[in-house]
């Protein structure tokens, strides 16, 4: 075999594109917010909201997490993803 | 009805998080493609000049020390101007590539504020934990936006640059106001809660 060759196929099959990379951002964050809620979810204080206050059912840092990165897949990755496949 | 310090930090780390990813794939797509749709030019300056303003009525609201007001009302003052350079920079008004060094000196006062606004040492609390390790990535991550300036176009220059501030932003995810850290809580801190 083609050590040039074999090298190059094997390279094309391991890089990672720019709109891979992009669309792999939003949901990677969303999932380390639904990992965190599993190992902590006392942060969680929906999933227990008797007795507590507007700001603790509020303020769930997990779901904060999970949040940002839904809101940037679709605001942000989404129509960006379009420009990328524009441009390539 | 004023929510407690940590669960301002957990906005903010939110609003730091999403300025974060911006800045990743802004990054990752080139600036070229980025500033293919003018509203997304404004996306992230925007967000971090609002987040600035945000500060302010936290600087109010949350006076328990002198120090404490001196130093949200610098993070605030040093947001705005590097949030509000960028804006220019991004409409045209603003053509010195010069003004981007608002970024290093944000960071650096930002770090200062947070080292000598913290009065107690490193393994008081989590909190006192978090205002140091927070303090020194700044200082140390100013040299960053610094390089930038010179190297506007480095893909890795960037890139360091999107993944310091999502590290600011899981340092404040993981504040909070009484809580230990790596088993170490004083005893003058107060009792801990969930």
């Amino acid at each position: 075999m083609n050590s040039a060759y074999a090298h190059h196929n094997l390279s094309d099959r391991t890089r990672i594109s720019r709109p891979q990379i992009v669309s792999l951002i939003g949901p990677a964050v969303a999932a380390a917010g639904v990992v965190w809620a599993l190992v902590q979810p006392y942060r969680v204080t929906l999933l227990h909201p008797r007795g507590q206050g507007f700001w603790w059912l509020l303020a769930e840092p997990p779901l904060l997490v999970v949040l940002v990165g839904v809101v940037f897949s679709l605001v942000v990755a989404r129509p960006l993803l379009a420009d990328l496949e524009g441009a390539g | 009805m004023t929510p407690r310090a940590e669960f301002v930090h957990w906005f903010f780390a939110a609003g730091i998080l999403f300025v974060g990813l911006c800045l990743l794939a802004e990054a990752v797509a080139g600036r070229e493609v980025w500033e293919r749709r003018p509203w997304r030019r404004y996306l992230w300056p925007g967000t971090a000049f609002a987040m600035g303003v945000l500060l302010w009525p936290v600087m109010a609201f949350y006076t328990n020390s002198a120090i404490h007001m001196y130093a949200h009302g610098s993070w605030a003052e040093a947001l705005m101007l590097a949030g509000g350079a960028e804006l220019g920079l991004v409409h045209g008004r603003l053509r010195s590539p010069y003004w981007r060094l608002a970024w290093p000196l944000a960071f650096l006062v930002t770090g200062i504020a947070f080292l000598v606004h913290e009065q107690n040492p490193w393994f008081f609390a989590r909190s006192a934990f978090l205002h140091h390790t927070l303090g020194w990535t700044f200082v140390v991550a100013a040299t960053v936006p610094l390089a930038l300036v010179w190297r506007p176009r480095s893909t890795a220059l960037r890139a360091s640059f999107a993944l310091v501030v999502v590290l600011v932003s899981v340092q404040l995810f993981a504040d909070r106001d009484v809580a230990p850290v790596f088993g170490h809580l004083s005893p003058l801190a107060g009792l801990p809660h969930r």
